[in-house]
This record gives structure tokens, C-alpha cells and sequence, in this order.
């Protein structure tokens, strides 16, 4: 059996095209009061390039690529998990009005995060 | 068969993260289902990250002597990076949310350059259109790196002010057509074979120094009322960039989590400049700025000061009292003092409401944030769409350090440079109080109109203070009462 992919010509516009619809009707839907979180938490989705930078540097060959792969790697990682450290961070903050004001601040159970 | 097994994981890896993305950013759709929807998320980014070390067993040929060293090298360099910016972004201040998102999507943009740049050094790609993906994506990341991190500097207040020369425009289009003709001619040498002038690795650096010329140029003359809009157009270039390099390293999850975000920024791109009532190229070639400084409309009125105290009590007896918050009060800190306020208000029966224009604040969305985090239930929270209708029924509008966007003159005035901007009602509320550190102009240096108006009144103070001061004043009511 043979699963690897070989994603060529319209088979990547079609992957294109669908992935830009698909997400320009689901961000059209989310209200305006969780734009900041909105744009931290796509952010954070395209954190997904640190394993592009993985599957690079795994495969780099020479110095040049290795340093660069290092770095695409890092940057990568910074962005992933800082665009989820804050937009996890600002979703905890929003409350409705029926819930006592004290749990506001309070952090979530360790084996949640 | 071990590389076999490794490919039908990784790929089952990457379909699964590209699935919880997506069910992810669907549940941001409501305040209710969003904190989910952030974990969703990122468990698939967990499983996408773990299944990417699976290719430990697929390496080319060529990298198999350095595997250690490279697989150490990713350990290392995905340990640094995720802790340094998980420590940052835990204990930032809400308030340096802008510039925290600006500089993670320029590390973002960076990594997508940077792996454009491996695959060009390391003469990967096969084929034209393979090459030409490749070059796109390392320019538009690398452009994406350098203008965020500028547009941070920016935020941050690091570069204060716009830097603009003459012949920045006519600067700023010779650096772009160059980079294009050196990645032209990239292009050229690599598909004819011809040997090229300078070595390949060589024509490679002046093409991404280039492209990092071209962010920072483009970025520099914009001023820092215009940045929202500049960061959302790059959150959205480097979700390009990502979605290329996924398509050129053949990774499906980066293809589709990379076109989502494109779609995404472009998305709220287009709202933001429309709720500023200009162009996205307006916005980032036409200096804005310029022009409201040279013209003083005249005004007829003048400001009619009141005491905080007594904007306060006049408060308290109001049916209903609609609060339009800027970013002003965030840089007093007062957004809890203010809540402090509302549900005092509230428990005198008063009907109280937060609007919020969509550019409030140094991003869209952030001063729900900040309200969030002073404690103000999202339901009290009303967008300009749902809440402007009810101005004119409302005894009290109280602006809190917001100024534009209350202007009556982006209604009336077709020569201000906010005409057609949509502004929250403020002036047809039947009293309107002001809260302002003093007289003068706001972040863009337009005069408000609605400063003169016969119903409104100026409280003058910092927020932070006239808010005391107002607490003070309705306590001492109730005291006085019991």
C-alpha cells in the first residue's frame, strides 16, 4: 500500500480554495466582541508552520539549512504556543452577567492547560 | 515498512489537526463555547507536532548522516521558543495584546520564510511552479516578519513617530520590483541551468534581505492609529506564506490551516477598514494624518466643564446610561474603577450599557477584552450595530477616553478626514458627559464636534480619578439617603 501524498497542480488549488471558503464563512460567524481573541487564536493556528520547520531542519543537509531550520523551528514554536498562552488567556475573562464575579480569576485545573 | 507506517501516522496526524482547527475557530463563534474551542485547537496542534518527529523515518538520503544533530537541534530550538513565548504571553498585560500579537505573527512569518529558505538553499523544490511557490511564500513571510516587527515597534511605542521622506513611495516600489526580478531571475537560473553572476546562495540572501527591506519600508510611514488594520493584513499574509510552504513541503495540515488564516485576516481586514470608512490601500499608502493636522474646522459653543461629582449623581438618577469606553481608558487603568461605578449605578436601578465602536482601542476587539478582564459581563457589552438605535432613547451617554469615534463630523463634515467613518450616537443621547485628561485634539488630532454640542459636558481629570470621584459622590448619596 502506498499512502504518501503527492499534492500537484489543481488537487493544491482545490486543498486552496475549499480551506479559504471554509474559513471565511467560519470567522464571518464569530461576533465582534471576540475579534482580539479571534486574531490571537488564528494566529495561533498558523503557529502549525513550526512543523514545517520540524519535517525541514529534519531533513536539512548542510549548515546553512540546518541554521535556518533551527531558527524556522523556533519562531515556529514561539508562535504556536504564545498565540495560545494569550488567546486561552483572554477567552477565560469573558463571563456572563449570572456568574459570581470571584471565579473571574481564578485559573484553570492544571490537567486542563 | 517503517517509513510506511511513519507516513500513514503523520498523515493521519496532520488530517486530525487540520480537522480540530477547524472545529476549533467554529467554536469561537459564541463567549460561551470560544475558551473550548481555543483547546480544541490546540490539542491539534499537540498531535501535529508530535506526529511531525515521525519523519525521523522518512528523511532524504542526504540528511540521514546529520539525523542526530538535526533532531536534537529541533528539540532544542521547539523547547526555547514555545517556553520563552508561553512565559511572555501568560503574564502579559492585556493592554500589550496588540504588540504580543504583532511579534508572534512576525515569528510566524519568520518560520514560513525560513522554511522557504531551507527548501531554496537546499535546492528542494522540483519544478517552475514548485520554485515560484516556494519564492512567494518566503517573500510574503519574510515581508509578513519584518512589517509586524515594526508594527510592534510601533505599539510598543519603540518608533513614535510615522517616518515619512518624499520619494518613499517611488523607494518603496524599486525595492519591490527588485525583489521580484532577482526572484525572476532565480527562477531563470535554476530552470535553464545557466550559470548565474554571483553564486546561487548569494542571489538568495540579496533576495530575502529584500524582502525584509520591503516589510520594513512599507510599515514605517504608517501611523500607529493604523496599525489594527496593518496587523490583521499580516496575520493574514503569513497564513499565505504558511499555506504556500505546506503545499511546497507537501504537509496538507499547514495547506489548509494556512489558507483558513489567509481567509481569516482578509476577513477582518475588510471589517476593520470599513468600520474606519477607508480602503485597505488607503490605509496603507495614503499617510493618513496629514491632512487633519493642517485644517482647524471652526467650532461654534464652547466646552462647558462640570464636576465629576456631579456627572456622577446626575448619573445615578438617570433611567438608563450608555458607556462608550476608548483606549483612553485603558491607559488610565480605570476599567475596573469604571465597572466598580456601573454596578453601583446598577444597584440603583439604573440601566447600564457598554458600547463599542469596532475600532476602540488598539485592535478590534480589544476593549471588549479589557472590559472582560475588569469583570464586565459580556452581556452588558453591545456592538455598535445592535446598540446605536438606542442613543436617542438613553438620558446619559458617558464617553471614557474615546474621542474619533463619537465625532458627529464623520456624519456631517465632508472635508474632516473621518467623514463616512460609522460613529457610535453619542450626541443623540440626551445628555452626553465627556471624561478627558484635557482640552484638546485625540489620537488622530481631529476636533470633536461634539464637544461643543448644547447637551454635552466636559468632566476633565484622568479617568481613574473622575471615576473616584464619581463613586464617591453616588455613595455619599446613598449614605446621606440611609
Amino acid at each position: 500500500m502506498h499512502f504518501d501524498m503527492a499534492i500537484t497542480g489543481f488537487v493544491a488549488l482545490y486543498i486552496f480554495m475549499l480551506a479559504a471558503f471554509g474559513g471565511w464563512v467560519i470567522i464571518g460567524n464569530v461576533p465582534a466582541i471576540l475579534h482580539t481573541p479571534l486574531m490571537s487564536g488564528s494566529n495561533f493556528v498558523h503557529g502549525i508552520v513550526v512543523i514545517g520547520g520540524i519535517t525541514a531542519l529534519l531533513n536539512a543537509s548542510t549548515p546553512t539549512e540546518q541554521v535556518i531550520g533551527f531558527f524556522a523551528v523556533l519562531l515556529g514554536a514561539g508562535n504556536a504556543a504564545g498565540g495560545y498562552a494569550v488567546t486561552d488567556r483572554m477567552l477565560a475573562m469573558f463571563q456572563a452577567s449570572h456568574q459570581p464575579v470571584h471565579v473571574l480569576h481564578v485559573k484553570h485545573p492544571a490537567k486542563k492547560s | 515498512m517503517l517509513p510506511t507506517i511513519a507516513h500513514l501516522l503523520t498523515g493521519a496526524a496532520d488530517m486530525i489537526a487540520a480537522f480540530l482547527f477547524m472545529y476549533g475557530l467554529k467554536r469561537m463563534s459564541s463567549p460561551v463555547s470560544a475558551p473550548s474551542g481555543i483547546r480544541v485547537a490546540g490539542c491539534g496542534m499537540l498531535v501535529a507536532v508530535a506526529a511531525s518527529f515521525l519523519n525521523v523515518f522518512t528523511v532524504d538520503a542526504a540528511a540521514k548522516p546529520h539525523l542526530w544533530v538535526n533532531l536534537g537541534l529541533a528539540i532544542v530550538a521547539l523547547v526555547l521558543g514555545a517556553s520563552a513565548a508561553w512565559f511572555k504571553g501568560r503574564s502579559v498585560a492585556m493592554t500589550e495584546m496588540p504588540q504580543m500579537v504583532a511579534i508572534y505573527n512576525g515569528l510566524g512569518g519568520g518560520a514560513a520564510g525560513a522554511i522557504a529558505a531551507v527548501e531554496l538553499f537546499g535546492h528542494k523544490t522540483h519544478g517552475a511552479g514548485q520554485l515560484v511557490i516556494t519564492l512567494l511564500g518566503g517573500l510574503i513571510g519574510a515581508v509578513s516578519m519584518s512589517g509586524s516587527v515594526i508594527a510592534w515597534a510601533k505599539l510598543d511605542e519603540v518608533l513614535k513617530k510615522p517616518l515619512r521622506f518624499s520619494g518613499q513611495r517611488m523607494l518603496n516600489a524599486v525595492v519591490f520590483v527588485a525583489a521580484l526580478v532577482v526572484g525572476g531571475y532565480i527562477v531563470y537560473v535554476v530552470q535553464s541551468g545557466a550559470s548565474p553572476v554571483l553564486p546561487i546562495a548569494s542571489v538568495l540572501w540579496i533576495f530575502f534581505g529584500l524582502t525584509l527591506l520591503i516589510g520594513i519600508l512599507m510599515t514605517l510611514p504608517i501611523g500607529g492609529a493604523d496599525m489594527p488594520v496593518v496587523i490583521s493584513i499580516y496575520n493574514a499574509a503569513t497564513g499565505l506564506a504558511v499555506g504556500f510552504d505546506g503545499y511546497v513541503i507537501q504537509e496538507p495540515a499547514l495547506m489548509i490551516a494556512g489558507m483558513v488564516v489567509g481567509a481569516a485576516g482578509t476577513l477582518l481586514t475588510l471589517l476593520m477598514a470599513k468600520a474606519m470608512n477607508r480602503s485597505v490601500s488607503n490605509v496603507l499608502f495614503s499617510n493618513f494624518g496629514d491632512v487633519s493636522r493642517q485644517k482647524r474646522s471652526k467650532m461654534t459653543g464652547e466646552e462647558k466643564p462640570v464636576e465629576a461629582s456631579d456627572a456622577g449623581i446626575a448619573m445615578r438618577y438617570a433611567k438608563s446610561v450608555i458607556i462608550i469606553p476608548g483606549y483612553g481608558l485603558a491607559v488610565a487603568q480605570a476599567q475596573e474603577k469604571l465597572y466598580e461605578f456601573v454596578k453601583l449605578l446598577q444597584s440603583a436601578g439604573v440601566n447600564v450599557k457598554f458600547a463599542i465602536h469596532p475600532v476602540a482601542g488598539r485592535m478590534p476587539g480589544q476593549m471588549d477584552v479589557l472590559l472582560a478582564e475588569a469583570g464586565v459581563p459580556y452581556d452588558l457589552i453591545h456592538q455598535l450595530d445592535e446598540i446605536n438605535d438606542d442613543f436617542a432613547t438613553t438620558d446619559v451617554a458617558l464617553v471614557i477616553g474615546a474621542n474619533d469615534v463619537v465625532n458627529p463630523a464623520a456624519r456631517t463634515d465632508k472635508s474632516s478626514p473621518i467623514y463616512g467613518m460609522p460613529i457610535l450616537n453619542a450626541d443623540k443621547a440626551k445628555k452626553c458627559y465627556v471624561v478627558k485628561r484635557g482640552q484638546g485634539k485625540g489620537y488622530s488630532g481631529i476636533e470633536n464636534e461634539l464637544f461643543y454640542e448644547d447637551n454635552t459636558y466636559m468632566v476633565y481629570g484622568d479617568a481613574q480619578a473622575v471615576l473616584v470621584e464619581m463613586i464617591e459622590a453616588v455613595r455619599g448619596l446613598g449614605a446621606a439617603a440611609a
